[in-house]
């Protein structure tokens, strides 16, 4: 079993526009946050606004007596014991949006605040307050390593050291987290806004100990995950419970408050980096003392030293709790933080021995596949004329820098079943689910590929628990882990039907081919639906699975930016990135493009814009918006180049993580570059700049 | 204040007042509010409290929907009018999911009164396809890939056809700045601007 050569393809390998776009641009796409069924109510939570506290009591009754209230929850909270700002306390289903917020005024909750800490700096202070009673903030150093780094050093010939450090940057899907919960009978429909239905059904069955059978998810269309979303919700386990009550199906999405404090964050990081390289440009030591928050969870790790190949190595880091929503999964964890030190800390070692930072590169990546790209990426972006460090006349500044991605994707057991009936209508049904990654255009382009079928011919049915099982889109695992279980029904679904038109057409069954809605063999040939047609009544049902050979796992990747930098004010401009990146066999190369730019843009704002700010006082974000809370838009978007790495012959590969790594990297060495002053810190805001600035 | 200005004999600013109820907190306000409802209702505008029927003209149609002084545009249409592609996203004008047409200007649904587009003409996206076929600008969204969750997307269509109904032959960066008041996560905007380039391309060529 193998993937077709990429100029045999018919529908694959080409630019699909997306099946669902059609929904989607004309706003009929029902996404959670739309879901209407008959008598739905809508609910609202009442979330902590102290950072720290034990919920004394919960007064309901004035919440009770509001017009409209049908339903009412005051035991939201498992303990009790809130340790972050917009944990959720109690809960409430109307008949409008509008009275469930009201509502929320009219809870009486008494608090006993406790003492906080909401800053890795603060928290590893001496008599600091502690987040959890019986554990220290600090947690035990993980450490990793090789070789002997005292002699590393000893033979270097340059070294360097610097401090860095990074934001912690919220998700901030434009869809908030949020469910429908609909009960029949003892069977609970959800529809969430969720990166993983299987995954939703399994959690919210035991958060409400009940059968897993009993619970179906739904989820077919979703506003934006990007990593905060594979896991069940405690939100939908309220609506089923305000759901139950009211007898009456309840939405429950959070408010963007919610969404910013309480439902997952990229963490930060303090990165205390030394670095070594020989007088023949090899790195030859690397040590690192790393800190950050996940604030209430664990997961903080930083992935030095990165890509580049260093004997002699050591990296410890400690995870640091503070009273602050527990940090998530978001887009290559742990990634981002590494490109940025690491990419800067390569840039200052190329820049004492005298060595281009391209060419310091080349000599330190094992990567072979990043080798050639690295020169393909430096030949297409004008590499060569980037000019000496701080070169540039009058306030505003150019410069050039550069960064690399690296990461290990692959598949894992998903199940398709695909169905074809009299009619000749084929549908291909699997449990995943399309985060906007285009799931669900290839999950139809690869069944008609196989089949012969013009794409709008095949039905995809996704985004359904009761849907065969496939994994939560994560980790850039979703097209190697459905698109070969597609492949493999899709092509069981191809043999039976070549069995049946053997008869019809008086031919060997391995002859058959399936092509432009026709099957043929020996020069006759039948439409597919006259094949079709000979099932009658009789529905051709066919199981698929994940099998080996048609995906692989790991890429490389490498971004170059161009950046302008206005000396009096500070302000940052990306004037153009190119991005130059594999992932194996491309199924569709416009939504891979899509895909790329969205993750650099993502990059983008990560380097110049996002920071979650908590207030040391309240113990509490104070920008929980989108006004202060500044996300990348049309006017902070550079030229973006997307140069695709094809390597058909490693099968598919997930892309949605790699190319938003290195982004912020490339940019603070392009900043570098144009003004001669580095910025250790992120974002790289206006005052930031300007303070570095004068620091020079 | 244009705004101020009476329509079927409510005004804007009696109409505020009668969102005033959750805010008389204190006796002077109160009084002060009592003493303009008074002096309103003696000039001939009629006070708006509670729920009451308005007419709105959603798409070309005439729709009856009942609303609070302080229900949204947004909120009138997503909940009673069951026009679901207009997103709430941010509810305080940051991020544009909620954009319509306002007798053809790109409007936030989510900063308006629905009492104050009484006699508008508003277009949703539901209303931008004409028997069933897309607009130039929703086919070239769909052909330019210009999104991806398509969340945001509802709104960035109507900011996008706002501009080209305003400006049918926009440079590079008039689209830009067309498009600038809505937010995409995913980070479709280089296929965003593609697309309002290939539907300016199309409707004026």
């Amino acid at each position: 079993m193998a993937w077709k050569k990429l100029d045999e393809m018919q529908v694959l390998g080409k630019r699909m526009p997306r099946v669902d776009g059609k929904e989607k641009v004309s706003g009929t796409a029902k996404y959670t946050y739309d879901v209407r069924p008959e008598g739905m109510l809508y609910g609202a939570l009442l979330s902590s606004p102290h950072a720290a506290a034990k919920v004394l009591s919960i007064n309901a009754d004035k919440v009770r007596q509001l017009p409209g209230v049908k339903a009412v929850l005051t035991d939201a909270h498992p303990t009790g014991t809130i340790r972050h700002a917009g944990e959720y306390v109690a809960a409430v289903a109307a008949n409008t949006p509008a009275i469930a917020r009201d509502a929320l005024d009219l809870f009486e909750v008494k608090y006993e605040e406790r003492a906080f800490v909401v800053s890795v700096d603060a928290a590893l202070q001496e008599g600091a307050p502690r987040v959890f009673a019986q554990r220290s903030n600090a947690q035990d150093p993980n450490a990793r390593g090789e070789g002997d780094l005292d002699a590393g050093f000893a033979a270097a010939a340059a070294i360097v050291e610097g401090e860095y450090r990074t934001q912690v940057q919220t998700h901030s899907p434009l869809e908030t987290h949020g469910s429908v919960a609909m009960w029949e009978g003892d069977n609970l429909i959800v529809w969430d806004s969720t990166q993983a239905v299987h995954g939703v059904r399994e959690g919210l069955a035991r958060m409400l100990e009940m059968p897993a059978d009993k619970v179906r998810v739904i989820c077919q269309h979703m506003g934006g995950g990007f990593g905060a979303k594979l896991q069940p919700g405690l939100y939908s386990a309220l609506a089923a419970r305000l759901a139950k009550q009211a007898h009456a199906p309840v939405q429950l999405m959070l408010s963007r408050r919610d969404e910013h404090l309480s439902v997952g964050n990229r963490p930060d990081s303090i990165q205390k980096i030394k670095a070594g390289a020989s007088s023949d440009g090899k790195l030859v030591a690397f040590s690192a003392q790393t800190w950050g928050t996940a604030c209430i969870s664990g997961g903080s790790g930083v992935a030095l030293p990165y890509v580049y190949a260093v004997p002699n190595w050591k990296s410890e880091h400690r995870d640091v709790l503070i009273n602050a929503g527990g940090g998530r999964a978001f887009r290559a964890p742990g990634s981002p933080q590494a490109a940025f030190s690491m990419e800067q800390v390569m840039d200052e070692l190329a820049e004492k021995l005298g060595i281009d930072p391209l060419e310091f590169r080349l000599r330190n990546d094992p990567n072979e596949t990043r080798q050639q790209q690295w020169k393909l990426g430096a030949e297409r972006f004008g590499w060569a004329k980037r000019t000496p460090n701080n070169s540039g006349a009058g306030p505003i500044k150019r410069g050039m820098g550069l960064g690399a991605s690296i990461w290990f994707t692959g598949g894992r057991g998903t199940q398709v079943q695909i169905s074809v009936h009299g009619d000749g209508a084929v549908a291909v049904r699997c449990g995943t689910q399309d985060i906007g990654t285009g799931t669900r255009t290839y999950v139809a382009a690869i069944a008609a590929e196989e089949l012969g079928l013009p794409i709008e011919r095949v039905t995809p049915l996704i985004g359904d628990s009761e849907y065969p099982f496939s994994g939560g889109s994560g980790g850039s695992t979703t097209v190697p882990s459905v698109a070969p279980a597609v492949k493999n029904a899709a092509e069981k679904t191809r043999a039976k039907l070549a069995e049946r038109a053997a008869k019809l057409l008086n031919a060997d069954a391995e002859s058959i081919s399936f092509a432009g809605e026709r099957v043929s063999a020996n020069g006759q040939s039948i439409s597919f639906a006259e094949l079709c047609g000979s099932l009658g009544t009789e529905v051709l049902t066919v199981h698929g699975e994940w099998v080996e050979g048609l995906s692989s796992s790991g890429v490389a990747g490498c971004q170059f930016a161009e950046v302008e930098v206005d000396t009096y004010t500070g302000r940052v401009d990306v004037l153009r990135v190119l991005s130059v990146s594999d992932c194996g066999l491309v199924l569709d190369r416009l939504t891979t493009e899509s895909q790329i730019n969205g993750a650099i843009i993502q990059g983008v704002s990560y380097a110049l814009f996002e920071e979650r700010h908590m207030d040391p006082e309240t113990g509490t974000m104070v920008n929980p918006e989108f006004e202060n809370y500044k996300i990348a838009g049309a006017l902070e978007t550079p030229e973006i180049e997307v140069v695709i790495f094809d390597q058909p012959e490693r099968g598919v590969i997930g892309i949605g993580e790699p190319p938003t790594i290195p982004t912020s990297a490339a940019i603070a060495n392009a900043v570098y570059n144009a003004i001669g002053v580095r910025m250790r810190e992120l974002p790289m805001t206006p005052d930031r700049v300007l303070n570095a600035l004068q620091e020079v | 204040m244009a705004a101020d200005k009476e329509r079927d004999g409510i005004s804007r600013r009696n109409f505020l007042k009668g969102v005033g109820g959750g805010i008389v907190g204190t006796t002077a306000i109160a009084e002060g509010l009592l003493s303009e409802e008074a002096a309103a209702q003696a000039a001939g505008a009629r006070v708006f409290k509670g729920k009451q029927k308005i007419e709105l003209n959603v798409n070309g149609q005439r729709r009856q929907v009942e609303v609070e002084p302080r229900t949204t545009l947004l909120s009138a249409l997503r909940e009673p009018l069951d026009l679901t592609g207009s997103k709430e996203v941010c509810d305080r004008g940051q991020c544009g999911a909620c954009t319509v047409l306002v007798d053809d200007a790109p409007m936030l649904a989510c900063m308006l009164l629905a009492i104050d587009v009484r006699g508008r003409e508003i277009t949703t996206v539901e209303g931008l396809a004409k028997g069933g076929a897309l607009s130039a600008v929703q086919e070239a969204f769909v052909e330019r890939d210009g999104l991806m969750c398509g969340f945001c997307t509802p709104g960035l269509v109507m900011a996008a056809t706002a501009l080209l109904n305003k400006n049918p032959n926009p440079t590079p960066a008039e689209i830009k700045r067309g498009v600038s008041g809505n937010l995409c996560r995913c980070g479709t905007y280089p296929k965003v601007f593609e697309a309002v380039q290939q539907a300016a391309a199309k409707i004026g060529g």
